[in-house]
């Protein structure tokens, strides 16, 4: 079997994070392998390993677009089990918006040849669209089996469970398929010394656009379909009052109620 | 006047437009000519709903493929029912299905997709989208630069209002050419959620969660969303814990909710559950740990017992109106 997991490198959440410059760009210091992308990983273990791993012929290839750094990501998912990694990089891709962004991917992964599962995390912790699942699907003639809070693969039918707010579903669709995973799905593992060790000899592959063939002006600032026109920080918030019950706190919880004219 | 289609389904459970809908045809009449893209039955009272917010052209589909896979036929619907009205922009929700719809709406008009916005404006003809970005950290202004712009937009961005003069619509049939690849996900099964008679998380005004704290017990942040008229939140830990539905769960992976108030109930306010509710007007935290991160954005803090706290506040509130 042949999956592709989408990890992004993303700036920790843990930490402030800061637009900059007059096009707004998300400073990418200080970044990590986004965690909901690690329910994208472990769901494509989990699937492998079930069915002989890698060495019965199992590929979990990762796949990351961004900067240098960025090359990070792809081992952290090396160590963790992936089989193989995938970096498109280049200076021109700074800025890219969704829409380019997905056009690049989905070239990407036709460079890999078949694909039996491409498996995305339910969102990037940056900017948080979800909208790159459904754009790759729909660029990759895939059917996409998007927010699954579970995932089964049975002989060549996926089924996945969809909570949404007004329905529950059970989802079934033929290989191959995209998949969106939440963190629902799975606990993710931690990458363990022996990964650690292996994961160096396993094969990343660095590919720029000119090698995959997509134009420079299909991509970045120019190649975007949106701009960021204006950016403004929100100021931080800030502690209030803080009282310790002493018997009435639930009034005076009331009487602040009724002050801001609450209830 | 270019015409603004604002997608509305009706396939799961028709009959009657959301709050959410007013909101999208009241922000398309803004910006032009507002377009009805309906999959599933257009009822008359659907209509003259649709109607009463200045629609006059309505697009609609019963194809059934609409209903038995998941969101790619609705998005083919959208993308070629903008392009026979040369739509110059598609509103959607923000919901899950919206945000998707939009995606692939994007890709098949070669468009400029924006999600999340909580105000629309105009600049010289074109839509101008408001979001929050960064878990709340920043606001930005963003737009499309391609001829169409697809917009999700969650709900509250405007206060919906009908229009002046009701127009009676003209409901045409349209027939969608699925493209291969989106009749791919198949719905094999679709079980409705229990409705608990609160507010909608996203819709409310007032929103009550609980955390870890409520130790299995929901009952006093329930009773106390009761008598505000709140909507009930939760934290993931909650969540997890099975006392409470994920459709509850408030944060980076649950519900992002701007509430005038949100009253934390035994929550830490660890930096996930913060994601989803720091943009609140006002928080108040209820915790019995004084180290609790929550305490560190809260307007209002109580340091104690929420089994003790909440019931006091029930019966205050119920005491002075009475
Ligand atoms: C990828 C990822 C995504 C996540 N997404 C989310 C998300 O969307 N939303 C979310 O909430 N979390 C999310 N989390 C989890 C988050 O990190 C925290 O684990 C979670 O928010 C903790 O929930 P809690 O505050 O209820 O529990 P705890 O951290 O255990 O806090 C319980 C609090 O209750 C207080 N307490 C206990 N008893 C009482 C009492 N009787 N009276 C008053 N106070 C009491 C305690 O002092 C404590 O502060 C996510 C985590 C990950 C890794």
């Amino acid at each position: 079997m042949n999956i592709v997991v989408l990890v992004k490198y993303v700036p920790d959440t843990q930490f402030d994070r800061h637009l900059t410059g007059e096009n707004h760009l998300l400073d990418r210091n200080e970044s990590i392998l986004s965690e909901l992308d690690e329910y994208a990983l472990e769901a494509a273990l989990a699937l492998t390993d079930e069915r002989g791993g890698a060495k019965a012929g199992n590929n979990v290839t990762a796949l990351t677009l961004g900067p240098a750094a960025a090359a990070a990501a792809v081992k952290k998912s090396l160590q963790i089990g992936a089989t193989a990694g995938l970096h498109i990089s280049d200076e021109a891709l700074a800025g890219s918006d969704a829409s380019a962004t997905s056009l690049v991917l989905a070239a990407a992964i036709r460079t890999l040849g078949p694909v039996d599962l491409v498996i995305t995390g339910m969102a990037s912790t940056d900017g948080e669209t979800s909208i790159i699942p459904a754009q790759l699907a729909a660029r990759l003639g895939l059917p996409q089996l998007t927010f699954a809070s579970s995932l089964e693969l049975e002989g060549a039918t996926v089924t996945v469970r969809r909570d949404g707010d007004d329905f529950s579903e059970e989802i079934q669709a033929t290989l191959p398929v995209l998949v969106s995973v939440t963190d629902q799905a799975n606990e993710p593992r931690y990458p363990n010394f022996k990964g650690i060790l292996a994961a160096k000899k396993k094969k990343v592959t660095t590919l720029s656009l000119a090698e995959l063939g997509v134009p420079v002006d299909a991509v970045g600032l120019v190649g975007s379909k949106t701009t960021v026109t204006d950016a403004a920080e929100r100021p931080a918030r800030t502690a209030g009052v803080i009282i310790t019950d002493s018997g009435d706190a639930g009034i005076q919880l009331v009487d602040f109620l009724a002050a801001q004219k609450l209830f | 006047m270019s015409a603004i289609v604002v997608f509305i389904d009706q396939v799961a459970a028709p009959g009657k437009l959301h709050a959410i809908h007013h909101q999208l045809l009241t922000l398309a009449r803004g910006a032009g000519e507002p377009v009805a893209v309906v999959a599933g039955p257009v009822s008359a009272g659907l209509a003259a709903e649709l109607g009463s917010y200045g629609v006059s052209r309505v697009l609609s589909s019963e194809q059934a493929e609409l209903g038995e896979f998941l969101v790619a036929p609705k998005a083919d619907l959208v993308a070629q029912a903008a392009a026979a009205v040369s739509a110059a922009a598609v509103l959607v929700d923000n919901g899950a299905q919206g945000k998707e719809i939009a995606a692939r709406v994007g890709v098949a008009l070669d468009a400029g997709v924006i999600t999340d916005a909580v105000a629309l404006t105009s600049d010289g003809g074109a839509l101008v989208a408001h979001k929050s970005v960064l878990a709340g950290s920043y606001t930005v202004q963003a737009r499309a630069t391609t001829a169409v712009a697809v917009i999700s937009v969650k709900s509250h961005s405007v206060e919906a209002s009908p229009a002046a003069e009701a127009s009676v619509p003209v409901v045409e049939a349209v027939t969608v050419a699925f493209a291969p690849g989106s009749l791919g996900a198949r719905v094999t099964q679709r079980t409705p959620r229990a409705v608990s008679g609160r507010p909608e998380l996203e819709d409310a005004r007032i929103v009550v969660a609980g955390g870890r704290g409520v130790d299995g017990d929901f009952g006093p942040v329930e009773e106390l969303a009761d008598v505000l008229g709140a909507a009930v939140g939760a934290s993931r830990a909650a969540a997890d814990a099975g006392w409470i539905s994920h459709a509850a769960q408030v944060g980076q992976t649950g519900k992002k909710v701007s509430p005038q108030l949100y009253i934390s109930v035994g929550i830490s306010g660890a930096i996930q559950q913060k994601a989803g509710m720091q943009t609140s007007k006002l928080i108040v935290a209820v915790n019995k740990d004084l180290d609790s991160p929550i305490f560190e954005i809260a307007d209002f803090g109580i340091v104690g017992d929420l089994f003790k706290v909440l019931p006091q506040a029930v019966e205050e509130i119920k005491r002075r109106r009475a």
